[in-house]
């Protein structure tokens, strides 16, 4: 059965848009609003909730990425190399990606409540601080909701069909869309709802997952710079 | 643009590793750094400063950005002092460092507002009227003034400029017309703190013959004692002084909290070796600088003092004779002066000073013989030593002319060696008898009982005058038996310091609660470095102590212990009084310029304490009675009555101003007067004489007699200085007020004998409130009127201070925000508002100005002996010796801005001065009109200039001696014709020094010494209060002429403070008819009711700022003491109220260790437009601490004409003191924040509000 038009469209069309929309979006934000690129932290306004919402979401949240890049980005041979079957692979996933998942949505939880219960929290909010929380936290129900089928099938039929699917679209493959045939919608929720935050990243607050990211270079960096005056003319 | 991009050059990126790879230079962008580059960097640095309130005088450097006022930091460019002293950089605290918030916060007035009832009636009327008829059908309408009973509660519409000056200007118009120029008045503090911004509105309303109210007496800051001792308002020296001490005794001031910029050298100082003592109740922060700290019951510091005063006289006067002191005393003091001895029954009492004119000739000195002193010489004969007052006013072409000076000779040039003691000349010891106060308890309050008339053994001599034998006695040894010293005489007096007889150390830990031996280890401390180092012990005093009622017998039973140790006059020693201070350095400069003098004299003045008791009835509610405060020994007879009685005497008498003054409207006697065919002065004398016509004050609640239009700018008076904020909305506003207690006239009680009573009392005075403020405060609320002037970043004035020697300047950083104007300028516009409004309805009147007999003028010798009132035919009213001058001002109404814009003829003709120092100022005159360029046209023609803030600026600084050094060389001649020594050399080197205001802007200048001042400021010393008079032989200005222990006027005596001595805090009856009358549930504590500075604000200044606010809890606060919070229930953070017959302010609890139990602690001028909740008891919104405050005015500050005892304006007068109130705190019920609507729209709001719009 060829795609239906839609089909293109959430799958391969949406996905594209929205990844292009992080890159130039964070890229004209850095370049225009660069003293807007921040975390908004509103820990001076109220802290204790912060500090469980917060490190739950995150510490959650970051495994649960590193799971997803780890399972869908690694070659295949690698992925077996490392768990030999293909079972293995999504009991990892399940289990690890599961039990984090879970942390995040209650992190996510805590954070949403704080967000709207507190008054002095509410009245510092942006609409779009609001909209991201409830993205995520669909976004961490979805996942957690895959698990009753991804647990079904063991196997790894299906599975392996997601994995080809991000990997088509990383690779620019164009036949993803096939791929996605059969699999159960709330997958597909799954992946529409995380390209479109992917999508809206640029012009909220997540542009600091992009901060996140640039922290790892302290890893490799000396401990003192001296940044020249020779080039800084411009 | 490419940030990123930039950053995509792996390829050329450098990098050079060092240190082994630790380290690593790298070529990358620094774009970056420019954000924050950016984040300082400004366009243009202005010098400012911050006004009014605070007395800091700071420059500040306020930085510019894209037109907006960024931030402002510390000026720290000060000339530096001298060797020896720390510099005093850098000035400011976290309050100024916040200013510039105010100026583009939402708290910002920015439009002129109206309040809607009143303007929306206004252009109704407008529409077939002109403006003064419009006014006048208004003010005949009852319902026309309906607008009075909405003040405070909101409905305020926008207005352009135009309208409303022209509302303000026909208002003005109407009521001289009607009622008279002295039914307008005007009110603004402080005008050291941006002089032109006062003198803006004051010339405006003096031109107008409107009344300017004095703010000094009426905030409580000024000390009586200081005046009553020395013959002037108050002279401190700068901060920088401290330093130069070697003992520091800080008595009821809280240093680094109202004097933050000067703190520092009170550090310095300790670093330095000073001994510090800090006397103050609760644990303040001014005790971490304390070696010793004592903590007196609140109130009861003058029983402290007096003690320490007992054991210095013990051990340095009568034990041993230090030789320094004993030089001083008789040099500088009347200690060796003569007291004349009464026979009353049994016993004796201190009289009047024994004068020249008790002898046969006059000792050889007949001119103005009744004010000139007598003391004892060396061989026992009585001499009249030069200084008296009589030899200041003697006429220019007398012999005894250049003898007002404080050597030690007569009047013939004979050496004299005056006698502090005759004990041993003595020819008999009497038994004298002296009031005892301090068997007075109340509530909280312990007692110390003994006789009420103490009888002390006094050596005395018998002389013989004109009138037969007299026994006298010198101030020594009054002194000296007053305190309770035993000196072999016998009778009952104090053997040693144990003895409980007043008033040794143990009589006063009985009252005080401190131990002895603090007291006397203190007293022994302070007086032994004096001592060792010729004067250098100092106290540093503020309104912890000036705020009571007794404030001037507290005073200076501490300056007696100053006077006694010699510091007075010394630098780093003497009295150091910082409380609101106004040291105009440019005094001379201003006052020609605030009070037009250059157009017209006299000015109309009114004592402000005298003025708000009086306007807003709180004489209505008066629960102290003369009786209360009478001496066992006065006349009760001469007292009768009331306190507003002894007010009303005090004017007619010619001691204290009035306003308004007359029972009907001044131009219209004038026009009798004129028509009468007599002479005119005659007239007016004979129509009063008569009765036909009667001052206002006789009858201040007959509508012909309020005050009817009131101008406040730079002030917040309803609320910080509002005391009895509550009778000033009811009586002067007419709109609701939370009054818990009942008028004389519910209660029964006695009424005032000279003063008519009206019942009802009347409500809502002023026809027009207008306030000039650049925020929204309090009083601005219940104006009718609000202009939007020029914050202090916004206008150009200057600013002078006692903490040091420098002149500042305000600068405009940034013009005036949105349609907000200079004070300045405000009263320009309205003056051609005015000028053009007057014609048809005003031209040039004749105005009959009443003036009080003056200080520092000839006048002040008036009635040297007896009290007698013209009013009871006891003499002739004579206008200026028993009744007030009485003056003829012609003013052209029409020409009112062009006198305002230019410096009028009269300081060619007549000059100016100040002090009682007169000189010619036609040479200042000319270059100011070769600086400021000259009028064209019109009825100024060929003046100077004085068409903007600069001009103002510079003909202040051109005409004061302090900022030009040919004027000040000019007034020493002057001065050194009266005391005939050479003074000139104080500012022969600054001669050819005159400040221009841009000289101000590069650098604060060191004012130049000058005899309007006391104080020298040059190389070797810095400004010490008094340095001239002990340095140069310089009388004070007293009787005298020397430092007064003994104050001989009769009303003095009969209230029993010719002597200074201790006086327990009054009952003010505040409290019976309230406590328990009206319960929510809670118990109902009383508690003694302090209410200091606070420390995230000056005054009501910054309280509402946001920055301050969340420094503190923000809001309306209540300290309590622990013990006192747990007997009423209440938490930390609880809401709570706080009564009293007077009022209730709804406010939150602060529990702390710090404070007594007995006693709470308000911080005042927490303005009521932040967080403030509805309270239970009156059911309107909490007030302020001045809803529980009355204020009391103290007869003896009232006595007038006479010496020293001569008014001033802001020099003297009575005080308005409330720190004697107790207030009942109860933990509220229930909070409610009343955010609905009180009641109603009595209108149709959206119609005005449309209307506003419209305009």
């Amino acid at each position: 059965m060829p795609p239906s038009i839609i089909d293109q469209f959430l799958y391969v069309i949406w996905p594209y848009l929205c990844l292009a929309s992080l890159f130039l979006g964070s890229l004209a934000r850095y370049d225009r609003d660069a003293y807007t690129w921040k975390s908004d932290s509103s820990q001076v306004l109220q802290k204790r909730k912060l500090q469980w919402g917060s490190n739950l979401f995150h510490y959650g949240v970051l495994i649960v990425l590193l799971g997803h890049f780890l399972g869908f980005m690694l070659p295949e041979p690698w992925v077996l190399a490392i768990t030999q079957t293909e079972t293995v692979h999504v009991m990892l996933a399940v289990v690890i990606g599961g039990s984090c998942g879970v942390l995040a949505f209650i992190g996510m939880s805590i954070l949403i409540y704080r967000r709207v219960r507190y008054p002095r929290i509410r009245q510092t909010s942006r609409k779009w601080d609001l909209v991201v929380n409830l993205m995520l936290w669909a976004q961490l129900g979805l996942g957690i909701a895959t698990i009753a089928f991804t647990a079904q099938g063991l196997g790894g039929e299906d599975f392996s069909h997601l994995v080809h699917y991000v990997q088509s679209i990383v690779y620019f493959r164009g036949d993803s869309v096939l791929l996605l045939q059969g699999i159960p919608l709330v997958y597909k929720i799954h992946i529409v709802l995380g390209f479109t935050i992917l999508g809206v990243a640029p012009y909220t607050r997540l542009v600091h997952i992009w901060s996140g990211v640039a922290t790892l270079a302290y890893m490799v960096r000396p401990y003192q710079l001296v940044r020249t005056l020779r080039r800084a003319k411009r | 643009m490419g940030q990123f991009l930039d950053r995509l050059h792996y390829f050329r990126y450098e990098r050079e590793p060092y240190s082994d790879g630790w380290g690593e230079l790298r070529g990358e962008s620094r774009h970056w750094e420019h954000g924050y580059r950016n984040r300082w960097s400004h366009d243009k640095v202005v010098r400012s400063t911050h006004g009014v309130n605070c007395t800091g005088s700071c420059g500040w450097m306020v930085h510019v950005k894209q037109g907006v006022v960024t931030w402002e930091i510390q000026a720290t460019d000060y000339p530096r002092t001298r060797s020896g002293v720390p510099n005093h950089e850098p000035r400011g605290c976290p309050r100024g460092a916040s200013y510039s918030w105010y100026l583009y916060s939402a708290h910002r007035l920015k439009y002129p507002m109206v309040r809607g009832r009143l303007l929306k009636r206004w252009r109704r009327l407008r529409q077939s009227l002109e403006p003064v008829e419009a006014w006048a059908a208004m003010m005949d309408d009852p319902e026309g003034r309906d607008y009075k009973s909405v003040r405070g509660r909101g409905g305020f519409v926008r207005a352009k400029w135009d309208e409303v000056l022209e509302i303000v200007a026909a208002a003005n118009i109407h009521t001289i017309q009607h009622q008279g120029p002295d039914r307008i008045a005007g009110f603004t503090p402080i005008p050291a703190m941006s002089m032109v911004s006062y003198a803006s509105g004051a010339r405006y309303i003096s031109l107008l013959g409107g009344a300017m109210i004095s703010f000094y007496d009426w905030y409580c800051d000024l000390p009586a004692a200081s005046p009553q001792t020395w013959g002037d308002q108050t002279d401190v020296c700068e901060s920088a002084d401290w330093y130069n001490s070697g003992y520091i005794m800080v008595f009821g001031s809280n240093v680094p909290q109202t004097r933050t910029p000067d703190a520092h050298f009170l550090v310095e100082a300790r670093y330095n070796g000073t001994q510090v003592a800090v006397v103050s109740p609760d644990y303040s922060e001014a005790t971490k600088f304390a070696d010793i700290w004592l903590h007196p019951r609140q109130g009861t510091d003058g029983a402290m003092a007096i003690a320490m005063g007992h054991v210095v006289l013990r051990e340095f006067f009568l034990d041993r004779q230090a030789e320094y002191f004993q030089d001083y005393c008789c040099r500088y003091t009347d200690l060796p002066m003569l007291v004349t001895l009464r026979k009353d029954g049994e016993r004796w009492i201190p009289g009047r000073y024994l004068r020249a004119s008790d002898f046969d000739d006059a000792l050889g000195t007949p001119e103005n013989a009744d004010w000139k002193c007598v003391g004892f010489d060396a061989d026992g004969s009585p001499v009249v030593p030069r200084g008296s007052m009589g030899f200041h006013w003697t006429g220019e072409a007398s012999v005894e002319r250049g003898k007002w000076n404080l050597e030690q000779k007569t009047a013939d040039g004979r050496d004299i060696e005056l006698q502090l003691t005759e004990i041993e000349q003595r020819d008999e010891a009497l038994d004298v008898a002296f009031p005892y106060f301090g068997g007075i308890g109340k509530e909280g309050y312990p007692a110390n009982e003994q006789d009420d008339v103490l009888l002390r053994k006094v050596p005395a001599r018998k002389l013989a005058g004109k009138d037969g034998d007299v026994m006298v006695a010198t101030v020594f040894d009054l002194l000296c038996a007053h305190y309770g010293l035993d000196r072999g005489l016998g009778g009952r007096c104090a053997k040693s310091y144990e003895d409980d007889v007043a008033y040794t150390p143990a009589w006063q830990e009985v009252i005080t609660g401190t131990p002895a031996d603090d007291v006397i280890q203190v007293a022994r401390g302070f007086a032994e470095n004096a001592e060792k180092t010729r004067g250098r012990s100092m106290v540093i005093i503020g309104s912890g102590m000036n705020h009571w009622f007794h404030q001037d017998a507290s005073y200076r039973v501490i300056i007696n212990l100053l006077m006694l140790c010699g510091t007075v006059g010394q630098s780093g020693g003497g009295f150091a009084h910082y409380t609101g201070q106004e040291a105009v350095r440019s005094e001379v400069g201003w006052s020609c310029l605030a009070f037009a003098l250059d157009w017209q004299r006299p000015p109309r003045q009114v004592a402000g304490t005298d003025f708000y008791y009086l306007h807003s009835d709180q004489w209505r509610y008066e629960t102290v009675k003369p009786a209360d405060l009478l001496s066992p020994l006065g006349d009760p007879e001469r007292h009768s009555g009331t306190l507003v009685d002894h007010g009303t005497r005090a004017k007619r008498m010619g001691w204290l101003p009035s306003a308004p003054q007359l029972d009907r409207n001044p131009l219209e006697v004038a026009r009798a007067a004129e028509a009468s065919g007599k002479d005119p002065k005659q007239y007016v004398v004979d129509a009063l004489t008569s009765g036909e016509l009667g001052m206002a004050c006789e009858d201040p609640d007959h509508p012909d007699n309020f005050p009817r239009n009131l101008f406040i700018w730079r002030a917040n008076l309803l609320a910080s200085s509002g005391k009895g904020h509550e009778y000033f909305l009811k009586h002067l506003l007419g709109t609701p007020d939370a009054i818990q207690g009942a008028d004389l006239g519910e209660t029964g009680d006695e009424k005032p004998e000279e003063v008519t009573w009206r019942d009802p009392g009347p409500e809502g005075k002023l026809d027009l409130l207008v306030t000039l403020d650049f925020r929204m405060s309090t009083t601005a609320l219940y104006s009718d009127v609000v202009l939007p002037t020029a914050s202090w970043y916004e206008k150009q004035d200057l600013s002078t201070t006692d903490m040091h020697p420098f002149i500042n300047p305000f600068t405009a950083a940034v013009d005036p925000v949105y349609e907000s104007k200079s004070d300045w300028e405000i009263f320009k516009a309205l003056a051609k508002k005015f000028s053009e409004l007057a014609e048809g309805h005003l031209g040039t009147e004749k105005d009959v100005v009443l003036s009080p007999i003056g200080h520092d003028t000839p006048g002040e010798m008036a009635q040297a002996f007896e009290v007698r009132d013209w009013k009871k035919g006891e003499c002739d009213l004579v206008p200026g010796v028993t009744g007030p001058n009485i003056s003829f001002v012609e003013r052209d109404y029409r020409a009112v801005h062009a006198h305002y814009t230019s410096l009028g003829p009269l300081l060619d003709t007549l000059g100016d001065g100040g002090s009682g120092v007169e000189w010619n100022m036609k040479p200042e005159t000319d270059q100011l009109a070769a600086l400021n360029g000259t009028v064209e046209d019109g009825p100024a023609k060929g003046r100077p200039r004085l068409d903007t803030d600069i001009d103002a600026c510079e003909t202040i600084l051109m005409l004061d001696p302090v900022s030009n050094g040919e004027v000040s060389v000019r007034a020493w001649e002057e001065l050194s014709a009266a005391t005939g020594l050479s003074h000139k050399h104080l500012a022969a080197g600054r001669e050819n020094e005159k400040f221009r205001f841009r000289d101000l802007q590069a650098q604060p200048k060191k004012a130049i010494t000058a005899p309007t001042w006391t104080g020298a400021m040059n190389e070797e010393v810095g400004y010490s209060g008094f340095y001239l008079n002990v340095h140069e032989q310089i009388p004070w200005h007293t009787l005298t002429g020397r430092q007064h222990f003994y104050l001989d006027h009769p009303w003095f005596r009969d209230y029993g403070e010719s002597l200074a001595l201790y006086r327990p805090p009054i009952d003010t009856r505040t409290i019976h008819d309230v406590l328990g009358r009206k319960s929510n549930g809670n118990a109902e504590i009383v508690l003694s009711f302090i209410t200091p500075h606070q420390k995230w604000s000056i005054h009501s200044t910054y309280m509402d700022n946001l920055m301050m606010l969340t420094l503190a809890r923000g809001g309306m606060i209540l300290w309590l003491s622990e013990a006192d919070a747990k007997k009423a229930g209440i938490r930390d953070n609880d809401w709570v109220e706080c009564f009293n017959a007077n009022g209730v302010a709804a406010c939150r609890a602060i529990v702390s260790q710090r404070i007594n139990e007995g006693m709470c602690l308000m911080p005042n001028a927490q303005d009521k437009t932040v967080n403030v909740p509805g309270s239970e008891l009156s059911g309107k919104r909490g007030g302020i601490h001045n809803s529980a405050t009355r204020v009391i005015p103290k007869p003896t500050q009232m006595v007038g004409g006479y010496a020293q005892l001569s008014y001033h304006f802001n020099y003297y007068g009575p005080v308005g003191s409330e720190r004697d109130n107790t207030v009942i705190v109860r933990k509220m019920a229930h909070v409610d924040w009343m955010e609905e609507p009180l009641e109603p729209a009595p209108e149709n709001r959206s119609e005005a509000t449309t209307a506003g719009e419209r305009s």
